[in-house]
């Protein structure tokens, strides 16, 4: 049970990272950064009934928190840069480089 | 602060030492007097420059600046504000440097009061706090007093204070004042700490610092490209040198365990005389000094110094920081002692670059550059000295030379001033500093043309002048090494060494005949004859204001009496004997004993009278050949410019050492480095092809380095994942 | 006085500096809600270095009295009130020039001063965590802030890329921090970085794949956070967008914050398996050190050099990590504070020189510099100086490398050829730090270059500032390296007791 939780966890986040990958709109390039987050909190509740403890509950409830807070800055962001690019593709906001 | 310092200087005080309790004590004064004055004038040169704005007018690219050639431009900028805050740069910039004298003065009195029991108590030492405590190597913020950071204090302040005197006048209308006597005094602090410090590492702390100020007062005019050019080069050549010197350092701290003097000269005894690890020290030290002191090859940034203030070149690239090389060796007497082979090359390198440098002063018409490759050549006359283990003798030329040629620099800087003020009357544009501006000025300027004299005879080794004595003494010394010593009892490519020091002995002689020779010249083109400088200026010629002329006369009194520091014992109806010798004796008779092979060869009375006829005889040669040889161009208003050829040419271009240092060494070193390194002589080492190639490899990934930032995030994820992939890769699989 | 981190007052107190911090962004951000219109920004800024000085004393005061802890999830040892200090250091000068830079080019003063209090206070957090969700609790405080800083100037297209590339990316190596962190909890059953050690150091056929794996991602992570090569790419798209005195922050508070925590989780943490990721680290260091010197000498926009020239650092301090020792975590908290002064230093030139927040500058247009501004010219100097490790006229940077070469060639596995490296790229870097200095002071002012803008008061307390201290510390360095000594970091090694410096020197013979 835990294997397969733990096997999956690893799927989800390797589909997270996948996604980063070969997407090229920053909207969903961040959902895919939040789905890692979410295979990472899978993990945790795995194993912390495997260890029979509440330490990786714990820690499950301060990832969804921060991750709510950089969704919150996050999309903010995203909303400043729309207004300057007019656009939320990556390939198109490229003044910095070189 | 001050507290702090008394108390630490409290503590660490043994009662023993003779100096204890006395106005020694307040020897850390001594550079922290003239760091305040950098302060001072520092802030001054700050504050009118933000009134003024950004367009300083000395920050006007357009405008020429020959010395002082900033006059126009500031005359319409100068306002009352600017001359306030000048008065009080004036008072300031020469006060701290006279204070820190009159203690100085007062430190050598208490000195001479402890009478002999000074002799044996060794250098007092004050540690002010532990600077670089790293591992075993534990390096203190300390100095040392002892007969020799003495003299070398007395001959910095004084001459100094003249310097900084004379300097009121020289930049009067200068919109840079209150900077220029900023790094003045700044560098009068770090040479006191390159003198009064109590290890290598202080002394260099002073050294690279004496180097950032002259680089700082070459380039005093820097908006002119030529002049930060100049600093540029005195700048790298030196790193040279310091790169000698750093090695030196570290295969002392590597192999002794310590770096501060009483530990070297404690430890020294461990190393195996004449091995080749001290000799490698004494070298890389010697190597450091040719960069600081401008022997051969390293001398071509002195000339080009010239490009600073005229009381710049009196005090830092004649009197002070350039004999800092004469004064390491000397301080490293103990080392050198135990490596003959090494001070036969400074001494060998030394005659050649007094020869070399005189020759090309022969030729020169620019004032400065005659003085410039003097000094270059009387610095060797010194190496002569100090490699033959004559510590005093040399010594005792770097006094008598900070003397006559800080007169020769401001008599000549006198004589410049004159002279642009004049062209600067007429509004035209002509070189204040070519000789073939100048001529019979003695009937405008007589303080200056009589002074100027006298520092000329004495350079020349006219007697009873100081420079008489002191060169004297210093061929005297090489004679008496080449009778018996122990360097003359070394072989340097099969030939033995007293052959090559009667050899140094002939190149001082020969040196001291062109010297005299190109010193009359050029008294006789700046002074006699017909004037050349133009009909309209000739009215507006005139002397220096007293506060030039002043510290000259002063300066002018010890060039004339600075022998009687010390009189040869053949001579001792003059006055009493040796008296330097008598007083380093305590920091240098120990070395220079050894080098001679257990004792400082006697001549015979005869043998010093002999050699004295010789050096006066080719001195009066000299003047009177270039008497002779000078007086029929000088009545022509210029000299015609006939092209010169051969040997001729090759002088005046400075033995186009410049040009081939650029065509021959600059350009084909890569090309030269890969051939020879190619054969072999460095297998593994460096690689003409690793050098080259790793410097394209370099460009290459430079440039692809920039190419992969494209500034898409998908890129820069791409790396990420990658990255973690072959990271995790590693870790597991190890 | 040992604290019992099990009681909450002892935490309060543990956490005392960390909580100043905190409450005066808090404070902060209330009056910049309820601040009457039009009230200068001038009072938020002193506000906001009162608190970080608050928080200094704060730190003084704890470790005058040499408060101590057990192993708790919070750190009360000299390394993190040394750290913290670099930390608050940074901070001080970073909002002095934001407060200059709010008034030249965008009003955005109180919360500019309120964000940069949040990300020190999760720097700090950072700094002293000893428990993998203060850890990742501290990274996300510091990151979020430091995301809208980035992109705090609305009027800028450029500080709006660099807010979002900077948060892609840093959003997307957390999570791989993240994962890292929980297969490490699932591989030893805790979160705590000492009872991981024993954990680690109790496994005895060495770490199961789990842990490995968990390592190795979280060394990720912290190299993304310090800009090591390969994961340095956003660095100098993120530097170079960002509003100048953000990007002086970034480069010396937020490095520092991620190399102390770095350091301590993995020489506290993952001490007992220093063999699994001694060498992958060995090469990111040499990496590091090789890309950011080289790329930097091919730059001439100087925010873009300055960036990289801060990754060529990142290698720099890499090497103090591989060393795994006490002495080479001091050498980096020493490190720290030399580079922090420097680079803050010299980003501080940059933002004085630059008439608007907008244009990149060429190293070019400062020809002549020393002719119109020679004060900012010869603190830059310093400041170049400083970065390339020169002597004297470099200050403190030259002890900096100097401890740094010193702890590499002492440790018990000795890193000649790290230190080797270290010093041929140092010399790389002489390439582009002389040449700005090269610029500045040999080539003429062209007649036609446009004139510099007035710098500003506290942009030229800062710029002087930070080049006295260096070069006073340059002289008289050793009460900072007694300071950095005394903060020592003790790696845990195979036994899972904390070794001393005596055992590791017996272990050296």
């Amino acid at each position: 049970m835990i294997a397969e939780a733990l096997f999956f966890s690893a799927i989800l986040f390797t589909i997270g990272v996948v996604g980063v990958l070969t997407r090229r709109n920053a909207l969903i390039i961040f959902m895919c950064v939040e789905l890692m987050l979410n295979a990472v909190n899978l993990s945790f509740v795995a194993l912390s009934k495997m260890h029979g403890a509440a330490l990786g509950q714990v820690f499950v409830v301060f990832v969804m928190t921060v991750a709510a807070a950089e969704a919150a800055v996050g999309l903010a962001i995203v909303i400043a840069v729309y207004r300057h690019f007019g656009t939320v593709e990556l390939q198109n906001i490229n003044l910095l480089r070189g | 602060m001050m507290l702090a310092l008394l108390q630490a200087a409290a503590e660490a005080s043994p009662a023993a030492h003779p100096l204890a309790g006395t106005v020694a004590e307040y020897v850390w004064m001594l550079p922290l007097l003239p760091l305040l004055g950098f302060v001072i004038n520092g802030l001054l040169s700050i504050v009118p420059a933000y009134h003024a704005g950004p367009e300083d007018v000395s920050h006007d690219p357009e405008a020429g600046h020959t010395d002082m050639a900033h006059e126009e431009a500031y005359e319409a900028e100068a306002t009352t504000f600017h001359r306030r805050w000048n008065a009080l740069s004036s008072v300031v910039g020469p006060l701290v440097v006279g204070i820190a004298f009159v203690l100085a003065a007062a430190i050598f009195l208490a000195m001479r009061a402890a009478g002999p029991s000074l002799e044996t108590a060794g250098a007092f030492v004050r540690t002010y706090g532990s600077w670089m405590p790293a591992g075993e190597l534990r390096i203190n913020w300390g100095l040392q007093l002892d007969q020799l950071s003495m003299l070398m204090t007395l001959i910095i302040t004084g001459v100094g204070t003249l310097i900084h005197l004379f300097s009121i006048g020289y930049m009067r209308t200068d919109p840079g004042y209150s900077r220029y006597f900023a790094y003045l005094n700044l560098f009068v602090c770090f040479m006191l700490v390159l003198v009064l410090g109590g290890s290598y590492p202080v002394l260099f702390v002073g050294w690279e610092g004496v180097g950032l100020c002259s680089y700082l007062l070459i380039g005093f005019w820097f908006s002119d490209e030529s002049n930060a050019n100049a600093g540029k080069k005195a700048f790298i050549v030196n790193r040279v040198g310091d790169f000698g010197f750093l090695v030196a350092m570290f295969l002392l701290w590597a192999n002794l365990g310590t770096l501060d003097y009483a530990g070297v000269d404690a430890a020294a005894t461990r190393l195996v005389a004449n091995g080749a690890l001290v000799t490698a020290i004494c070298l890389f030290l010697f190597l450091g000094c040719a960069g600081k002191s401008a022997q051969l090859p390293l001398y071509i940034w002195l000339p080009d110094a010239m490009a600073g203030p005229t009381p710049v070149s009196a005090l830092i690239h004649a009197a002070t920081m350039v004999t800092a090389g004469v004064y390491l060796i000397a301080r490293s007497g103990a080392l050198f002692a135990l490596a003959p082979f090494a001070s036969l090359l400074v001494a060998l390198t030394g005659a050649l670059t007094a020869l070399f440098a005189a020759t090309i002063g022969l030729k020169q018409w620019d004032i400065k550059k005659v003085l410039a490759y003097s000094t270059v050549s009387q610095l060797g006359y010194m190496f002569v000295a100090a490699g033959v283990g004559a510590y005093s003798a040399a010594v005792f030329h770097l006094a008598t030379h900070a003397f006559f040629k800080a007169l020769l620099f401001l008599g000549a800087g006198s004589v410049i001033y004159a002279l642009h003020e004049a062209y600067h009357h007429t509004h035209r544009e002509e070189d204040a500093q070519d000789m073939r501006n100048m001529g019979g000025l003695r009937r405008h300027m007589p303080v200056t043309w009589a002074l100027m004299w006298a520092a000329t005879l004495a350079i020349a080794g006219v007697p009873v002048f100081s420079g008489f004595f002191s060169k004297d003494q210093i061929l005297g010394a090489v004679y008496g090494a080449a009778r018996h010593s122990a360097i003359g009892e070394l072989r340097l490519l099969g030939i033995p060494g007293s052959a090559i020091l009667y050899g140094i002995y002939v190149l001082g002689l020969v040196t001291a005949l062109i010297t005299a020779i190109y010193m009359t010249r050029m008294m006789l083109y700046t002074f006699h004859g017909a004037n050349r400088t133009g009909e309209g200026e000739r009215p507006h010629l005139h002397e220096a204001p007293w506060i030039m002329t002043g510290p000259l006369a002063v300066l002018g009194v010890l060039t004339v009496f600075g022998g009687w520091l010390n009189l040869p014992a053949v001579l001792h109806a003059l006055g009493p004997e040796a008296l330097l010798d008598r007083w380093l004796a305590p920091v240098v008779a120990r070395a220079s004993a050894t080098l001679a092979g257990g004792e400082v060869a006697h001549l015979s009375h005869a043998t010093e009278y002999a050699l004295i006829g010789a050096a006066v005889a080719v001195s009066v040669l000299g003047i009177g050949f270039a008497v002779v040889r000078y007086r029929g161009p000088l009545l022509a208003k210029r000299e015609a410019e006939a092209a010169e050829t051969g040997l001729g040419a090759a002088v005046r271009q400075a033995y186009y050492v410049d040009r081939g240092i650029g065509r021959y060494l600059v350009e084909p070193t890569i090309a030269l480095s890969r051939k020879v390194l190619w054969r072999g002589l460095d297998v593994g080492l460096i690689d003409g092809v690793i050098v080259n190639g790793s410097a394209a490899l370099m460009r290459g990934v430079a440039w692809a380095g920039a190419r992969i930032q494209t500034g898409n995030v998908g890129n820069y994820a791409w790396i990420v994942a990658v990255g973690a992939l072959v990271v995790i890769g590693a870790v597991a699989f190890r | 006085m040992p604290l019992d981190l099990s009681v909450p007052a002892s935490l309060v107190t543990a956490l005392l500096p960390d909580l100043i911090v905190m409450g005066g962004a808090m404070a902060l951000l209330l009056w910049g809600v309820w601040r009457p219109e039009g009230a200068s920004g001038r009072p938020v800024g002193v506000g906001a270095i009162g608190v970080c000085l608050a928080a200094l004393a704060a730190i003084a005061g704890m470790a005058v009295q040499g408060i101590t802890a057990g192993p708790g999830p919070i750190a009360i040892d000299n390394f993190r009130w040394a750290t913290d200090a670099v930390i608050l250091v940074g901070t001080i000068l970073s909002i002095a020039l934001a407060d200059d830079y709010g008034r030249r080019a965008e009003p955005v003063a109180v919360e500019s001063h309120a964000l940069t209090l949040l990300a020190a206070s999760g720097m700090m957090l950072l700094a002293g965590a000893r428990d993998l969700i203060l850890v990742f609790l501290g990274i996300e405080v510091m990151s979020v802030a430091v995301y809208v800083l980035a992109g705090i100037n609305r009027r800028s297209a450029r500080s709006a890329e660099a807010a979002l590339k900077y948060f892609l990316l840093g959003a997307f190596s957390t999570a791989f921090l993240l994962y890292g962190v929980a297969l490490v909890y699932g591989a030893t059953g805790a979160t705590n970085l000492t009872a991981i050690g024993s954990a680690l150091a109790a496994s005895p056929p060495g770490p199961g794949s789990m842990a490995v794996i968990g390592l190795a991602l979280m060394l990720v992570g912290f190299a993304f956070k310090v800009a090591a090569a390969p994961f340095h790419m956003w660095t100098p798209d993120v530097y170079d967008g960002a509003p100048t005195p953000f990007t002086a922050f970034m480069a010396a508070a937020v490095k520092a914050a991620a190399f102390a925590s770095f350091a301590r989780v993995f020489m506290e943490g993952f001490g007992p398996v220093f063999v699994r990721w001694h060498s992958v680290l060995w090469w990111l260091a040499a990496l590091t050190m090789v890309l950011g010197n080289l790329i930097a000498l091919s730059q001439r926009n100087l925010k873009r050099m300055l960036a990289y020239s801060s990754i060529a650092h990142a290698g720099y301090l890499l090497v103090a990590l591989v060393t795994n020792t006490t002495e080479g975590a001091a050498a980096m908290v020493f490190y720290l504070f030399a580079y922090t002064l420097a680079t803050v230093g010299a980003f501080a030139v940059v933002m004085a020189l630059a008439e608007g927040a907008e244009r990149p500058q060429d190293v070019r247009e400062w020809s002549g510099l020393f002719s119109v501004r020679p004060l900012l010219a010869i603190a830059m100097a310093v400041f170049m100086l400083a970065l390339l490790g020169f002597p004297l006229a470099g200050g403190m940077g030259f002890f900096a490398k100097w401890y740094l070469l010193q702890a590499a060639l002492k440790a018990p596995a000795p890193q000649t050829r790290l230190a080797v490296l270290l010093v041929i790229t140092s010399v790389i870097s002489a390439g582009y730090y002389l040449y700005v200095i090269m610029v500045m002071f040999m080539r003429p002012r062209p007649a036609d270059a446009a004139p510099f803008p007035d710098t500003p008061a506290w942009t030229r307390s800062v710029i002087v500032g930070a080049a006295v201290l260096l070069l006073a510390l340059g002289l008289y360095p050793s009460p900072i390296v007694r300071w950095a000594r005394s903060s020592s970091l003790q790696p845990t090694t195979a036994t899972g007791v904390p070794s001393t410096p005596e055992a590791l020197r017996i272990t050296a013979r």
